[in-house]
């Protein structure tokens, strides 16, 4: 096996290795929750052409090592209940997975699981996958349940984190203090006391809902409404590796979405053509055209809940390795 | 005698008592509980019986309405004083068979604890009504039949159960209740609402308890567990802790308002006293005071236990500590104690 053509095998989520003539398959896993049976038919892929072993990446995917260049496609046949299983868009069957260049959209378990996260992070995750992929252009999502950013979503071009609005009944509170507290030691120390009943500094707060799950009379509560905050364009990297930086506090669902779309549309405006393999992370293309650019663009047709605070001019630090 | 109900036929009779009474009773709040996305059932008003849970046990007792978590009593200026103004109107409570029981605790506590009546109580509780709630099956964490909660004969109006559909009433007596329900709905021989025979939880409460109980090891866990959030308190259909609050406007410190809110034996500051004393400075020793009082030191004074076996504080400890267990490993220790002597 000669002849390859590499660009094809990465664009169908195999990688290129350094071992000559084999290469790995790179199975997407978007949310982050798979099915038993989808895992057993990984060890399956890895058991019958791979070595035996199975890397599990920081994009919560799986990559399967060892594999002969000339199998991929029965891998490509094998890995078909999976795509099925996960919901991934496929353009045809058992031909694996149509593109690479929009990673694996990460999720931290969410609301399904943890007692912190203020929405559903999976199910969020998923419907954003079904949205932008496949799609070649290197776009990296992910969302996280609360603003412990346990999914390290600030090293993404799009970080989503949950928010609840707290909902406060005075009627029901007992001035037991622990929402303060707690508040103070997990959270941003957003809340005081006043005359025995709680103060909320609806700036400071973060919306991280420590105060509903502290509160042990149901003073406090969570909103009916999920909210989310936006962190945009962080990336690692070589040149400038920085944090995401907050755009919207308190948006909807409906908004991220459209941005997210909408900014695929400016990158292929304004990418670079000769980025090496066509990929450029959309941190380094906004610092080409200036934020105002990419803000007209990502805002099209957005309307923003009410409550929606957004920062026009995020700035961003990190390190700057490629300036001296 | 027993009446049988459409939803229909239900909803039109709780319409009609609605224009008597205010109607108290557990309802599901969507969404509103600890974590995202979980429903808490919990009392509230109601205009129509189908936002009556009738499916679940509260996870908060119906106590709320005779001793609210947070009440003013009156308002204060330099040289007056006025007093709250009390609810209008008559009101009709669905519950349990247990919380029927708790009924008698909370007015032993407020009514007849000492040569004095709490008027604040007293004024909420002249005006309530009770409906009783079938118990089909027990819950988890139940253990009313240990308690000796499980069944009640009287002191509600109707009781009220659903099955297969059909919504069962049996009433009592009240004349005027019969003509209501005969209008809308079918008489039927028998509707006598379903007792509780049995729980998965049971436990065994001694007779007395030794004052070596004091120092048993067996609180020592507590210490370590419990992180003092007073769920169990809250909930729990049968304490009746509160702590006063004189509150200065912030606008005008010479006016302001006393409110009573619920306290708990096992939050921060309970025993705090002037000078900085604090009686009871681990979770474990607030453990044994709350669990002594429970099933031990109310019945030295009231001749019956204080805990009616609900469940709720079971059902509600975050660090899943468990009563009913406390309670069990209590009357271990003093049967060991006596094995001992």
């Amino acid at each position: 096996m000669s002849d390859v053509n590499i660009k094809k095998l990465k664009k169908n989520a195999f990688r290129y290795s350094k071992v000559r003539g084999e290469t790995a398959s790179r199975i997407r896993i978007p949310g982050g929750l798979v099915s038993a049976k989808s895992m057993a038919r990984i060890a399956e892929v890895a058991e019958t052409y791979g070595n035996g072993t199975i890397f599990v990446t920081n994009r919560q995917g799986v990559e399967i090592p060892g594999i002969a260049m000339e199998d991929m496609d029965n891998v490509n046949r094998m890995i078909q209940s999976i795509i099925d299983d996960s919901g991934v868009n496929q353009e045809e069957r058992d031909k694996g997975y149509p593109a690479s260049g929009t990673r694996n959209v990460v999720a931290c378990p969410g609301s399904r699981l943890c007692p912190f996260a203020c929405y559903d992070t999976t199910e969020f995750a998923r419907k954003m996958d079904k949205a932008i992929f496949p799609n070649n252009l290197h776009v990296k999502v992910a969302f996280t349940g609360c603003s412990n950013d346990c999914a390290k979503v600030r090293m993404n071009d799009f970080g989503i984190i949950g928010m609840t609005e707290p909902q406060y009944d005075p009627s029901r509170c007992v001035s037991c203090e622990q929402c303060v507290k707690y508040c103070g030691l997990r959270s941003v120390g957003a809340l005081s006391m006043v005359n025995g009943k709680v103060v909320r500094d609806t700036d400071k707060c973060i919306g991280c809902g420590v105060c509903a799950y502290y509160c042990p009379t149901r003073a406090w509560t969570r909103s009916r409404e999920h909210y989310f905050r936006l962190v945009l364009l962080g990336r690692t990297g070589k040149k400038n590796p920085r944090m995401a930086e907050d755009f919207i506090k308190w948006s909807d669902e409906e908004s991220i979405m459209k941005i997210v779309k909408n900014a695929y549309a400016y990158v292929e405006e304004y990418i670079d053509r000769n980025a090496v393999e066509g990929k450029e992370h959309i941190g380094y293309i906004v610092d080409r055209t200036g934020f105002d650019e990419f803000l007209k663009w990502i805002m099209e047709g957005v309307e923003l809940p009410e409550i929606a605070q957004i920062n026009p001019r995020p700035y961003w630090g990190g390190k700057h390795y490629d300036k001296y | 005698m027993g009446y049988s109900f459409s939803r229909e036929g239900f909803d039109a009779v709780l319409k009609a008592l609605a224009r008597t009474y205010r109607i108290y009773a557990p309802v599901t709040f969507a969404g509103q509980g600890r974590f995202t996305d979980v429903d808490v059932v919990r009392y509230d008003f109601v205009t129509d019986a189908s936002q009556i849970e009738f499916g679940k046990k509260s996870e908060y007792a119906f106590k709320e309405l005779l001793t609210p978590l947070s009440e003013t009593l009156f308002y204060f200026t330099e040289d007056e004083v006025k007093e709250a103004d009390a609810q209008p109107g008559e009101v009709l409570v669905f519950l349990r068979s247990c919380d029927l029981h708790a009924l008698k605790r909370l007015d032993q506590m407020y009514l007849g604890n000492g040569f004095a009546e709490d008027p604040f109580y007293k004024r909420i509780r002249e005006k309530l009504q009770f409906v009783l709630i079938g118990c089909p099956a027990s819950f988890e964490n139940c253990f009313c039949t240990s308690m000796g909660t499980n069944r009640t004969e009287d002191g509600y109006l109707f009781s009220v159960e659903e099955q297969d559909g059909k919504i069962l009433c049996e009433v009592p007596s009240n004349l005027k209740l019969k003509q209501l329900f005969m209008e809308n709905g079918a008489w039927i021989e028998k509707a006598l609402p379903s007792f509780v025979e049995e729980n998965d939880v049971r436990v065994t409460i001694p007779a007395t308890v030794p004052n070596s109980i004091y120092k048993a090891p067996l609180w020592d866990e507590y210490t370590a567990r419990c992180i003092g959030c007073g769920r169990c308190n809250f909930v729990c259909p049968t304490c009746t802790c509160y702590t006063m609050q004189d509150i200065y406007y912030t606008d005008n410190g010479r006016v302001g308002e006393r409110r009573r809110v619920a306290a708990s034996c096992m939050v921060d500051g309970y025993t705090n006293v002037a000078g900085g004393g604090e009686y009871r400075r681990t979770k474990g020793e607030r453990m044994r005071f709350k669990v002594l009082h429970k099933i031990y030191d109310f019945r030295r004074r009231f001749a019956y236990d204080m805990c009616v076996g609900c469940g709720r504080c079971d059902d509600a400890c975050p660090e899943y500590i468990s009563f009913s267990n406390i309670i069990n490993k209590v009357d271990q220790f003093v049967k060991e104690e006596k094995a001992d002597e």
